[in-house]
């Protein structure tokens, strides 16, 4: 797109027309030419706008308020101080994404917690194909406020999962509910999906994002 | 050429030479002009099939998927094909003209903006006959579908947009200098005519969005080529992204679409009510006021993708603002004709018709606009309506008032009145049959872009249908009585057409000399 743009840039030196007088076609020539040079800037502008500043803002917006329920990132443990005032409800789901044949699900459907305490869960994986697969866990966490406070110390999600033909596993998660969240949370759902990254992985250009 | 631009009669080498090669800004409208119309019959034709297949409930002429592919390609056609390149037309016939330009500032850009253009189309078009068939993922291309789950042939699709872009950029970038540059002297920025400033504000519109669109694209691109996860949850991507991208060009786009209009309608009224427009200024600052807005509401597409409760208070509390600057415009066309010495020729029925039918348009965009009701209202047939009374009363009726209101000014002939009022009549009964019962569809829960539906639906649908057909009938005699005009018309020679027009282009002959305003004009 901007090849064609730049040749059509090259030819604009001697394509103004204009038949109003010497000096003054000059000038015309010279504020065309600043019109294209600053549009075409402000259009590469906005170019890189979309694809190196919005994808990354939207990633950082999401992070900061939650949304979309993506959970941070591995937390190391501080301070803990058990708050058995409170009892919150941890549910937990899995879904695969629709090109992965896995079995997978939580061997749990929800267990009760008292913020600040460490738990460990499992979820359960089979790689029922015949061939040898890699897959990659994603989560989400509703309601999308609380992902702040809901912190992982260890997780399967932080890597990606190879299964080889027929194999199966257990997943292992620990997790501790921040003694701040927030009053009148009483339940959290907690949700992988799982996807087929097989392909992925051959590929040379995967680490690019 | 001193003898002015060939005809057939130098030979037909000579006569395509001249068109490919021109760089004179009528021949390049009339290019574009036609172009777009052959664009407007080529979308028609995919809608006529998409409303055969939806006549009645079950599946009777065509496969899902050749449905879901006429659906999208509908969309991208006349979006795209038709309206836009139609108002860049109308753009490089009368901005010039309007000012008292010798031409556009650019005129081999602008032969270059143009004839990238049907070389997109083709690609596009192509896709249908691909194995996998064309686009299948609807006009706004929502990622995964575009992406994972897309027909091998979403690369030309990719390649179609960006050159689309190249060339809507590129126009713009024109329009620009044109307008900084080559008004006549005396023809300041609050005396140009209203069609001149709604196009330089769409043409700063179209600079910043249509990158980002080729953004979209080329994260899409990268994501199906490269491995790279931009819509992709699997690697850490997220599909809600595109949406956001999409719509961040997507409902710029829609003024885009709809201010030109705006213009031409703010030319025709005042001719035909034989009154100044009524409060220009207020015209001129309301489309700035729109243009701004367009660029923070876009996630009124998105009410439910799961936003937090104060992002939906938000969108729907500045997406309602729009209302405002519009319903300024809407009050200064009713306002000019108040009390005007009206009459109602072919342009002034279509502009009253635009006029009516934009605004009941726009207060079904209120209506969605109510981040509470879109809930039931999203992806149903009212959306449809909605976009369809703005986007074909707006902006096709716009088009088709100008077709009229210019023709003579183009090629001195006047087209017949009678033909004209038929085709009016023809195509606004038409429109309404057509898209007054897909609200009562949308709201009944009939859902958008499926090739069935429920049987409590099929009544509405009928008729919607048989509307759609006779709409595109008028089409045809559009394409009839233009071809007649320019055949048979009766000649005319006056410099201003209609006695009650004011501006530049009404000063010189009709039709307009291949080369206008070599000196600049006196202005008052
Ligand atoms: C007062 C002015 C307007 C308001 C408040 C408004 C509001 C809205 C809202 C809220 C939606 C989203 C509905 C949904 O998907 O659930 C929508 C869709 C749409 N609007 Fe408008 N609108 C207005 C004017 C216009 C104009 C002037 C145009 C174009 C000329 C336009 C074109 C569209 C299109 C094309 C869509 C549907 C896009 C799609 O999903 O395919 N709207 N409008
Ligand atoms: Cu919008």
């Amino acid at each position: 797109m901007d090849c064609s743009i730049a040749s059509a840039l090259s030819h604009l030196r001697n394509s103004t027309r204009v038949e109003i007088g010497e000096p003054k076609a000059m000038s015309v020539d010279a504020s065309n030419r600043r019109v294209v040079v600053k549009s075409l800037f402000g259009a590469a502008a906005m170019f890189a706008f979309a694809i190196f500043v919005l994808p990354p803002i939207y990633d950082l917006f999401c992070e900061i308020t939650g949304l979309g329920g993506k959970t941070g990132d591995e937390y190391t443990a501080v301070d803990v101080r058990v708050d058995t005032s409170r009892e919150v409800t941890v549910r937990f789901v899995a879904s695969n994404n629709a090109s992965m044949p896995w079995e997978f699900r939580p061997t749990k459907d929800k267990v009760v917690v008292h913020p600040g305490e460490p738990t460990e869960i499992t979820y359960f994986a089979r790689n029922t194909t015949g061939e040898d697969m890699v897959s990659q866990a994603i989560p989400s966490l509703v309601p999308n406020n609380v992902a702040d406070y809901f912190h992982k110390t260890e997780c399967f999600c932080f890597e990606n999962q190879p299964l080889a033909a027929g194999d199966q596993a257990d997943l292992k998660l620990v997790f501790i509910i921040d003694p701040d969240l927030p009053e009148g949370v009483t339940s959290l759902t907690l949700s992988y999906t799982i996807f087929d990254i097989t392909d992925r992985m051959a590929n040379p250009l995967a680490q690019l994002q | 050429m001193a003898h002015g631009p060939a005809t057939l009669a130098d030979g037909w080498r000579a006569y395509i030479s001249r068109w490919v090669f021109t760089t004179n800004h009528k021949d390049i409208g009339t290019l574009y002009l036609w172009f777009s119309f052959s664009m407007f019959l080529l979308g028609g034709a995919f809608a006529m099939v998409i409303r055969a297949e939806l006549f009645q409930p079950g599946m009777q002429l065509i496969r899902p998927e050749f449905f879901n592919q006429m659906t999208t390609m509908h969309g991208l056609v006349m979006v795209f094909g038709a309206i836009m390149p139609a108002f860049v037309g109308l753009a490089n016939w009368m901005i010039p003209l309007m000012i008292g330009a010798p031409d556009m500032a650019l005129p081999r850009m602008n032969n270059l903006s143009f004839w990238i253009l049907p070389f997109a189309f083709a690609i596009l078009t192509s896709t249908l006959f691909m194995e996998g068939g064309g686009p299948n993922f609807g006009w706004t291309f929502y990622a995964p579908l575009s992406t994972t789950y897309a027909p091998e042939s979403v690369n030309f699709f990719i390649f179609a947009i960006h050159i689309m872009g190249a060339s809507s950029i590129m126009g713009s970038i024109n329009i620009i200098a044109t307008v900084m540059n080559m008004r006549a002297p005396g023809m300041t920025y609050m005396k140009m005519p209203l069609f001149v400033w709604t196009w330089v504000i769409t043409a700063f519109l179209l600079v910043a969005v249509m990158p980002v669109l080729a953004g979209a694209v080329t994260m899409m691109l990268m994501d199906i080529n490269f491995g790279t996860s931009f819509f992709d949850a699997a690697g850490g991507g997220d599909p809600v992204l595109f949406q956001h991208v999409f719509w961040f060009f997507g409902h710029p786009e829609v003024y885009i679409i709809i201010l030109p209009a705006f213009g031409v309608v703010s030319q025709i009224i005042p001719t035909f009510s034989r009154k100044p427009l009524f409060g220009y200024s207020s015209m001129v600052y309301a489309t700035a006021a729109i243009a701004f807005l367009s660029f923070i509401v876009w996630a009124h597409h998105m009410f439910t993708v799961g936003m937090p409760i104060a992002g939906e208070l938000y969108f729907m509390y500045a997406t309602m603002l729009i209302a405002v600057p519009t319903g300024v415009k809407v009050f200064n066309w009713i306002t000019t004709m108040y009390k005007g010495s009206l009459t109602f020729e072919t342009p002034m029925l279509f502009s009253i018709a635009f006029v009516i039918l934009f605004t009941f348009g726009g207060f079904t965009g209120l209506m969605l606009s109510i981040a509470a009701a879109d809930m039931q209202y999203h992806d149903t047939y009212f959306v449809v309506a909605h976009f369809h009374y703005v986007m074909v009363a707006g902006a096709v009726f716009s088009g088709t008032a100008a077709i009229y209101y210019w023709l003579p000014k183009w090629c001195g002939k006047m087209y017949n009145e009678t033909m004209g009022q038929v085709q009016f009549w023809v195509a606004f009964i038409g429109f309404n049959i057509a898209f007054m019962p897909q609200h009562f569809l949308g709201l009944a829960g009939m859902p958008r872009r499926y090739a069935d539906y429920g049987l409590q639906f099929a009544d509405w649908n009928m008729v919607s249908s048989i509307g759609a057909f006779i709409y595109g009938g008028a089409q045809l005699m559009l394409l009839y009585n233009v071809i007649m005009t320019i055949r048979n018309g009766k000649p005319t020679t006056e410099e201003k057409t209609w006695e009650g027009a004011e501006g530049l282009e009404w000063t010189v002959p009709s039709p307009a000399p291949y080369h206008t305003f070599a000196t600049p004009p006196e202005l008052k």
